[in-house]
């Protein structure tokens, strides 16, 4: 059988709470070190302690990042799932397993390899107590796959010892743990296997990170000053991420304190009204959250919207309806989003594919929201905010400055006769701003309740008439501001495929796929809502085309439908919804099934 | 139907105050409640507190939800900025605005439906942080912009307009402060001015959040026999257990008191609170002490009125969040961007 370099995946089975996150991230970090493209995908259950997770990583020469529905190896830690996991390797593959205690027959299958490493028994005589014997299991494990996969241990000597410079003592244990596995596999197989890793040189400009954490840099880079939230799994790392680079960047040299505030509300009702707040007075705010905390807002988006108030969400999707599940992924909020709230709203949203975009997109939500005076929406995924994807390297322009909007400054205050809120004095449907405690003609008295273009309270139906209008005006022209979607088209091409977000990663490996295989599709990914013209022309110069995404219904297809007029008829969902990372093999038979259907 | 503006003509005969304003330049839109509603009186009342201590209108943001109550901060210092939010959410909006600019002098208003009903978990929390607000409840026994439902701070045994009577027991919003550790708890009502004004002026200048809880009749659904926060009613059972008298610290204090009946509290801004005991020696800031006798005075049908608690040295949210002492939200954006250099020099940790 031939060797399959840097291009391979496996599968590590523990149960949650062990530990294992320290010995999985070496082996990315290894990996993506010695120039290889690697992803990491963490599977985990909405548990604190005990229940089944699994971390799948994926070795891809060619860079692709999307989940793979194909394992060449697991490594079975957790005997609670033996029996799934054994399942799960591809015929001709590898499971590497405990060997403390003997294997149950029944679950040997003949046409793989077993490889039994006696971890617990080793660590046992190794190390001292519980705790630090469970956790260097998990190490000696990452040992093992060293040696059978073929890891530069020179990076890997390299990354503990970054690792914990300052506490000797664990870096001693660690590199213990390290080489009980590497020379108990060394010493009873041939390494490496025929599934194994050979330098390259494809990372040098890239990083590893989550979205989560990028998203927050990104808030932190765009100013943002206060920010407000309420935990929910799985935007909570996010908070977490702004307040560490706040402590890290926003102290005052002098005096100590901070260029920030974080409130930690009492829930998403007051986050948002807190996030409205610190706009209506002037500052940059955001709140990271998940669905059930944008259901929770959707009164005070109607407000903002209506009220006209800067406000940048973001959503972490998870899997819905309800309490759903909770540490999977979807995309099930995109109609919520785009129409949270009663009466007549639409909000700017704005979808990344990945944490590069998540940190861009993060800042352009400020300008965007102080542009145009309303709640924009960035939608991420569990996926893309959790997981650690390989991006190229984030950048930033100095040149940039924050984009505050129409805000009038004291003197301008001053410099005018009077002043009204809601005037349309540029006609380009949005308003100047003022903000409070700034000068006496600046005051206004902001409401939601029916309002006419000076500010003033009315019932009169022409006067908030007048209003809702402009503000529709006003959010439409939004389309030319958010990010253009990005298309690329194929010679020869008759058929078209749409996706949003996080499904990028399969979309393109299918469509690659697709296109070596002969059938060459279109494609377009939309970023930001409202739709543009360049979306509507992009379906409408296609007979078919293929909406890809993650959700029962088929949310961005209908949100197509319903903004650019163009025939459901015209379009075919392929769904993935099971709350997991879409892969290739999804957009494949997806268009393959659609396909036979029609012939 | 637009709002009303009122004219403004200003009387040669009217005093000014130190920023050389009169009262009318601390007014506000013509009201729309009914004739006789309390809440116009608290109105009133706050535009004396702001004249009489020389604030300028502009620096204020008033706040509200949505009720009667929450309409009248348009009736009151026309040049500040007003946010009249959602219902119940009016502590979200002031402590938003407060992170991001401390400097704003925070007044919110709000209505016991609002309060102690949907928006009774906000009114709790902004308790607990202590944010820089005055907190206006004003408490009629009712909602009275829906027409008259019973709200959670009606009392036991006390009958609705239509003659149904109450069954449950009310929620004392001055008694719920107490408990949640609240800095600055009093209690009015909205005919007495003299009480009034000074609560409110001692409030402003309290560091942090001043719950005052003004008992405001509704005219309209709640001023009937059996109706416990009608005018009749609240006159007759209002026991003033502490006389507030507000002194700026900029104004020499003259007044006499009566010896051995007074006890100063001095504010965080230097200026200080002087209380008249007027019913008992008593002691405001000894939390045990207020939350029983409210409980005691409550027992004999009394309602207890004026300054009922206060701890003046509490850190307030913005200091408990370590913020820098100017706002923050027009800091300089070189202050708050880490630049291109940075962001190379962080990314090795992503490696
Ligand atoms: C979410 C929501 N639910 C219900 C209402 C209807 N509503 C408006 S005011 C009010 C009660 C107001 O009572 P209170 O706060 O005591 O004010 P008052 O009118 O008595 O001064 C209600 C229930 C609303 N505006 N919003
Ligand atoms: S209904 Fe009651 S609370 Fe509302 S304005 Fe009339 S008197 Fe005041
Ligand atoms: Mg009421």
């Amino acid at each position: 059988m031939s060797n399959q370099v840097n291009e391979f995946a496996f599968k590590i089975a523990t149960p949650n709470g062990t530990g294992s996150a320290s010995a999985n991230s070496l082996i990315m970090q290894t990996i993506f070190r010695m120039g290889i493209p690697v992803t990491g995908k963490n599977l985990f259950p909405s548990n604190i302690q005990g229940l089944p997770t699994w971390y799948e990583i994926r070795v891809n020469k060619d860079g692709y990042t999307a989940r793979t529905p194909i394992f060449d190896m697991m490594v079975a830690m957790n005997s609670a799932t033996y029996e799934k996991d054994i399942q799960e390797v591809r015929s001709g593959g590898w499971l590497v397993y405990d060997s403390t205690w003997p294997l149950d027959e029944r679950l040997r299958r003949h046409d793989i390899n077993f490889i039994g490493v006696p971890l617990a028994e080793m660590c046992a005589s190794a190390f001292r107590g519980v705790r630090e014997r469970i956790l260097m299991k998990n190490i000696a494990y990452a040992g093992a796959l060293a040696a059978l996969l073929g890891m530069d241990t020179d990076i890997i000597r390299a990354l503990t010892k970054e690792k914990y410079s300052k506490k000797q003592s664990l870096l001693e244990s660690n590199d213990r743990a390290i080489d009980l596995g590497f020379n108990y596999v060394k010493d009873n197989y041939a390494c490496p296997l025929p599934i194994q890793l050979e330098t390259m040189d494809a990372t040098k400009d890239c990083i590893l990170i989550d979205g989560n954490t990028s998203a927050s840099l990104g808030c932190v880079f765009a100013g943002a000053t206060v920010g407000a939230w309420y935990p929910i799994t799985p935007s909570t790392s996010m908070m977490e991420g702004f307040k560490g680079f706040c402590q890290k960047y926003r102290r005052d040299p002098e005096t100590k304190k901070n260029r920030y505030v974080i409130l930690q509300a009492e829930d998403e009702l007051a986050a948002i009204g807190m996030v409205i707040g610190a706009s209506w007075a002037g500052a940059r705010a955001f709140t990271p959250t998940s669905g059930p905390g944008i259901s929770l807002m959707n009164e005070f988006l109607g407000l903002a919207y209506y009220a006209e108030v800067p406000a940048v969400i973001f959503d972490v999707q998870r899997t819905g309806p309800s309490t759903g599940m909770p540490t999977r992924t979807q995309q099930g909020d995109l109609m919520l989003c785009a129409y949270a709230s009663h009466g007549d709203t639409k909000h700017i949203c704005l979808y990344p594919s990945d944490p590069r975009e998540a940190f861009e997109f993060a800042v352009a939500a400020f300008d965007l929201a102080e542009r145009f005076q309303s709640p924009v929406m960035v939608l991420t995924d569990l996926d893309i905010g959790m997981n650690d994807w390989m991006i190229p390297k984030l950048t930033w322009d100095d040149s940039y400055r924050p984009d505050r909007g129409k805000v009038l400054s004291a003197a301008e205050l001053d410099d005018l006769k009077s002043f009204s809120r809601y005037l349309d004095v540029d006609a380009d449907g949005i308003p100047y701003r003022s903000l409070p405690g700034v000068h006496p003609k600046g005051a206004y008295f902001t409401r939601g309740s029916g309002h006419n273009k000076f500010g003033g309270y009315t019932e009169d139906g022409d006067e908030y008439q007048e209003v809702l209008d402009r503000i529709a005006r006003k959010i439409q022209s939004a389309a030319l501001a958010v990010p253009a979607p990005i298309v690329h088209r194929r010679a020869g091409a008759k058929l078209g495929l749409v996706t949003v977000g996080g499904c990028h990663a399969a979309c393109k490996e299918a469509l690659d796929l697709m296109a070596a295989d002969g059938t060459p599709i279109d494609y377009m990914r939309v970023r930001g809502f409202p739709f543009g013209d360049e979306v509507r022309d992009f379906l409408e110069s296609h007979e078919t085309n293929y909406i890809v995404e993650q959700n029962r219904d088929g949310q961005l297809r209908s949100l197509l439908t319903l903004e650019t007029g163009v025939p459901k008829s015209k379009t075919e969902s392929i769904l993935y919804y099971a709350g997991f990372p879409m892969s290739a093999h999804h957009v494949i038979s997806g268009v393959q099934k659609t396909a036979r259907r029609a012939s | 139907m637009s709002y009303i503006a009122k004219p403004k003509v200003h009387h040669p005969s009217l005093r000014k105050n130190a920023l050389g304003l009169t009262r009318r330049d601390y007014e506000g839109a013509i009201t729309t409640l009914c004739a006789g509603c309390g809440h116009d009186s608290v109105t009133a009342a706050i535009v004396q507190a702001f004249w009489d201590l020389d604030i300028e209108p502009y620096k204020v943001a008033k706040l509200s939800g949505i009720g009667c109550s929450s309409k009248t901060p348009a009736y009151f210092l026309r040049e500040a900025h007003g946010f009249n939010s959602v219902h119940g959410r009016m502590p979200a909006i002031a402590t938003g605005a407060g992170a991001a600019n401390r400097d704003l002098i925070l007044i919110g208003i709000s209505g016991d439906g609002d309060s102690l009903s949907i928006g009774l978990g906000q009114l709790c929390h902004a308790i607990r942080r202590n944010v820089n607000l005055l907190y206006v409840l004003e408490n009629n026994g009712v909602y009275g912009l829906t027409k008259g439902q019973f709200s959670a701070s009606a009392d036991h045994g006390s009958t609705s307009k239509k003659g149904e009577i109450n069954g449950m027991n009310a929620i004392d919003s001055a008694l719920l402060a107490i408990s949640l550790g609240a800095t600055f708890v009093a209690r009015s009502f909205s005919g007495d001015k003299a009480q009034l004004v000074p609560l409110l002026k001692a409030g402003l200048a309290h560091k942090g959040l001043a719950f005052i809880d003004v008992i405001s009749p509704c005219v309209t659904f709640n001023d009937h026999e059996g109706s416990t926060k009608g005018y009749a009613y609240t006159r007759e059972h209002q026991i003033e257990l502490v006389q507030a008298d507000y002194v700026p610290e900029h104004s020499e204090i003259t007044t006499d008191y009566e010896p051995g009946s007074v006890k100063n509290v001095l504010l965080h801004d230097g200026s200080t609170l002087r209380l008249r005991k007027v019913a008992e020696e008593y002691d405001p800031t000894d939390r045990d002490r207020a939350y029983a006798l409210i409980r005691e005075r409550q027992r004999l049908g009394e309602v207890a009125t004026g300054l009922l608690y206060i701890s003046p040295d509490a850190p307030d949210m913005i200091e408990q969040s370590e913020a820098i002492a100017e706002p923050v939200y027009n800091q300089p954006f070189e202050n708050l961007c880490p630049g291109s250099a940075e962001l190379e020099k962080l990314q090795l940790r992503f490696r």
